[in-house]
């Protein structure tokens, strides 16, 4: 005798719902529907962020020429005398990009090196996580320390350098983003196969050499998608700039003079609390679209390259 | 340590790194075999090659001591600024026109304000949409397209969401500049982060334990309960803390919800105005008085103490988990 | 055309019945077109080459096949007259009636009692939850050396400990089947041998149907075997016939070349 008696009473039919399942199906479909609200979620946030850069820039574009946005060479929204060339904008964004890539990506992908081919398993386990902070810190943060630290110091070495300039935000967005760097690049070097470098290493390579051309070379992809995101996180940065960049839009190349990037004016219009509907308020959302069009173009780049440099390495 | 070459063999950890020890440099051909060690001496040129090698090793190191060099630089700086300023006066008082007598109780009560609500709202629908993602639907072209939305999310810089909220938040619905809407604001800020955490954690429960759930007659959401969310649950809670550290950090999005940055009181209910303290950094730091910037270090120095020990608590709770297996 | 003996059930229907079952792994056939009847109270042995198909057969029986991304299945699987497969089942409510053990031990990281209680307890169960552990802890042959610490961690049994409280958390749910997907293959042999004995004390209470690759095994513990080669069924009968006089010659190859 089976004293151990089935749980749903025997050898009824299994199509029949007993008391007991209906309730059991009804919650089980009604978590399925709750559970997918909740990724919806995601998908209604992106609309309504698509939505609103969208209408807004449309409105924005019925009173100033594409033309004018994209060539002119001064931006002065605020001002009496109004101009609306993104250029200035764009050129400061771009500066204080390429000026904290120049320093994180050399800075970057050396330590990932040293990390994964030099250091022993006691340095790393200190090291890395020290690096790590340095991407927790709060952007204003570096703000605060590109003015009072940084700027003092370029002054001395650079005299003439304004109170406001791109060096001084390049330098601390630069040493936020090399974590970035920093990390991807070593996951990159760590996913080279073990045989790749003890073949090297049989043919009497140094390790340097080891590093240099085996290395490097094979985890390329992975540098290279690190590289694309941490510009990208470059360009998308605000308060560091906001606070020691300046807020004066300037189409220039040298980085010592103030400049203005598509963020910074974000939060100074941003901080105006312009009026819904007026030109003042449209800027935000043409500045807006401009860098959410820059950063998503080259996240996706970033992501591409990287899930390619994860098929490669198996 | 081999005798004779003077190269301190580190063994490199990692998986694709080999344990061969020390720096294998001497070339096969060496500059003759008269040399007395059977033609594998040092010669000319590899010595030249093993200096090449330690120039570049200590660049390397220089290289990943730089990060650290700027951290104890930065906190370094900020102590030396803002230490004198930490007092009990300073947590208590609100923030004034004159430095003496500034504190940062507004902008903290604001910014614990903003992190109970951002956990509370954000938490349960990251985690609900990675639980859809991981269980409910891994393949089906509703989910691969949530996961490409999500990526791209997770991108976007924060100013940009700032830019959202005020338009949806404040405007379209009329939350005005309230410390709610900061808090939606700052939730659909670090919902991607949450939700790729939660994803990872899922991920890595064993099939076997779902499996035999499931052969014992349990449903989908009685397996997800009962077995994978326990399991998953210190990964969810360490990514969750991480990302909540973030939204305190964050100013951009707050300057754009247009929160104060003057004001004497705390937020009684959702409606209120508020500040937080990365605004009142902010503003600070953008005074040209020196006692004001010194402020600003002492915030700082309390905001960081906060984001850090919520990393730390993050880190501890991944390594006690670990711990446990 | 597979060569299917006829199987004396005593008049009794078979507990399970296979009709022209197929399964296909994201367009790739694994079973094909597989028809057998599992009678009641008896073992029934699925042998073959590994890649065969048993593994996947055997899943189709409790709809865990259902959890396979990919898979597709034709065909009838009646238990009782009903196909397992109508739309209108709930396999989480087949899964409670055929009972599945795997061939790693994948107990919970749980305690041994809560391990054993799990199934009830989603189940709805009502009633003395202590006994009914207790009585499949015992069927199990298993509670006498875990009575003394039921809340201990299950992780820290041996590996044939956890196997047999496996086997404890399936019956706790009350299956008139037990299926078993090599249950003894990752355990020492003494271990092993003590499963083998407990299949054969519980065959007077369930059916069980067994996959093994073991077919010394197969035959101490088995009244039926099905020998399986490329997703199809070559011949099913009988134990002894099947090892001492198959019909067909693949079979006589795979059982000589791996038994003799």
């Amino acid at each position: 005798m089976n004293d151990l008696r089935a749980l749903s009473g025997g050898t009824g039919p299994l199509t029949a719902p007993l008391g007991r399942h209906r309730s059991r199906m009804g919650r089980e479909r009604l978590a399925g529907w709750v559970l997918g609200a909740c990724a919806g979620v995601s998908a209604l946030v992106t609309l309504g962020l698509v939505l609103v850069l969208t209408s807004e820039t449309v409105a924005f574009f019925s009173q100033v020429s594409l033309w004018e946005f994209l060539t002119a060479t001064r931006w002065t929204p605020l001002f009496r005398e109004k101009h609306f060339g993104i250029l200035p904008l764009l050129s400061g964004s771009v500066l204080v990009a390429l000026g904290a890539a120049a320093l994180a990506i050399p800075a970057g992908v050396l330590s990932a090196v040293y990390l994964s081919e030099y250091a022993s398993r006691r340095a790393r386990a200190v090291l890395k996580p020290l690096l790590e902070v340095l991407a927790g810190i709060p952007t204003v943060v570096y703000g605060y320390v590109a003015l009072t630290l940084v700027t003092p110091v370029l002054r001395v070495l650079f005299p003439g350098t304004g109170v406001f300039n791109a060096a001084s935000a390049a330098v601390v967005v630069g040493i936020m983003i090399l974590p970035t760097v920093m990390s991807l690049s070593e996951e990159a070097f760590r996913a080279v196969p073990r045989h790749l470098r003890e073949a090297a290493f049989s043919l009497g390579a140094t390790r340097m050499e080891v590093a240099t051309r085996v290395v490097v070379p094979a985890g390329l992809s992975g540098v290279l998608a690190s590289c694309i995101l941490a510009l990208s996180r470059a360009l998308g940065e605000t308060m560091a700039v906001t606070i020691a960049a300046g807020s004066s839009p300037h189409l220039t190349l040298n980085p010592l003079e103030a400049v203005q990037t598509l963020t910074a004016y974000i939060a100074q219009a941003g901080m105006g609390s312009p009026a819904a509907g007026s030109l003042e308020y449209r800027t935000l959302f043409a500045v807006g679209m401009t860098l959410f069009a820059l950063t998503l173009v080259m996240n996706l780049l970033g992501q591409w390259v990287r899930g390619r440099f994860r098929e490669v390495a198996p | 340590m081999r005798g004779g070459r003077g190269v301190t063999p580190v063994g490199p950890g990692g998986p694709g790194s080999p344990t061969v020890p020390g720096d294998p440099g001497a070339p096969r051909r060496s500059g003759g075999a008269g040399d007395g060690l059977g033609g594998l001496g040092w010669g000319g040129r590899s010595r030249r090659r093993l200096a090449k090698g330690r120039a570049f090793e200590v660049a390397a190191l220089l290289a990943t001591l730089l990060g650290v060099a700027a951290l104890a630089a930065l906190l370094g700086d900020l102590l030396l600024d803002g230490v004198r300023h930490l007092s009990s006066h300073f947590f208590t008082s609100f923030a004034s026109r004159f430095p003496e007598r500034a504190g940062i109780r507004a902008p903290l009560v604001g910014t614990l304000w903003l992190m109970g609500l951002t956990a509370m709202l954000a938490i349960p629908v990251s985690v609900g949409a990675a639980v859809f993602l991981e269980e409910y639907a891994p393949s089906g072209w509703f989910a691969r397209a949530i996961r490409t939305n999500i990526a791209t999310l997770a991108g976007v810089p924060s100013i940009v969401y700032g830019i959202l909220g005020l338009a949806l938040f404040v405007r379209a619905l009329g939350l005005g500049r309230s410390v709610i809407s900061g808090a939606l604001t700052l939730s659909i800020l670090v919902m991607p982060i949450i939700i790729l955490a939660a994803q990872e954690a899922i991920r890595a429960v064993p099939r076997g334990v779902r499996e035999a759930a499931y052969a014992l007659g349990a449903t989908r959401w009685q397996v997800v309960w009962h077995q994978v969310l326990p399991l998953a649950f210190p990964g969810i809670l360490s990514g969750a803390i991480l990302a909540v550290s973030r939204a305190v950090g964050e100013t951009a999005p707050l300057i754009m919800i247009g929160a104060m940055s003057f004001i004497a009181f705390t937020p009684g209910s959702l409606g209120d105005p508020f500040t937080a303290l990365p605004i009142q950094i902010f503003h600070w730091a953008s005074r040209p008085q020196e006692e004001f910037q010194a402020l600003a270090a002492a915030a700082i120095l309390v905001l960081l103490a906060l984001v850090l020990g919520m990393n730390g608590l993050a880190a501890i709770v991944r390594h006690r988990a670990r711990q446990g297996e | 055309m597979a060569t299917v003996y006829d199987i004396d059930s005593g008049g009794r229907e078979p507990a399970l019945e296979a009709r022209n079952l197929s399964v296909a792994y994201g367009g790739r056939e694994v079973v094909r077109a597989v028809s057998l009847a599992i009678p009641a109270n008896s073992v029934v042995a699925l042998v073959g080459p590994s890649g065969c198909g048993k593994t996947s057969l055997l899943r189709c029986f409790n709809r865990m096949n259902d959890l396979t991304p990919g898979a597709r299945v034709t065909g009838e699987v009646l238990f009782h007259g009903q196909d397992l497969y109508h739309p209108a089942v709930d396999p989480a409510r087949v899964r409670q009636r055929i009972g599945m053990v795997f061939q790693t031990p994948n107990p919970f990281p749980k305690s041994i009692f809560d391990n054993v209680a799990f199934g009830p307890r989603v189940n709805g169960f009502e009633g003395d939850l202590n006994r009914r552990v207790e009585e499949s802890l015992k069927r199990a042959a298993l509670w006498d050396e875990v009575s003394d610490r039921l809340a201990e961690p299950a992780g820290k049994l041996s590996a044939g400990q956890k196997q047999r409280l496996c086997i404890a958390r399936a019956l706790a749910v009350g299956p008139e089947i037990l299926l078993m997907d090599e249950p003894a293959s990752e355990l020492d042999p003494r271990a092993s041998q003590r499963i083998e004995e407990l299949i054969y004390a519980l065959k007077r209470d369930y059916t069980i149907v067994i996959v093994t690759h073991n077919l010394q095994q197969a035959a101490r513990i088995s009244e039926y075997t099905a020998f399986l080669q490329g997703g199809e069924l070559v011949e099913y009968g009988p134990t002894d016939v099947i090892f001492t006089k198959p019909r067909e010659e693949r079979t006589e190859t795979y059982v000589t070349g791996r038994f003799g």
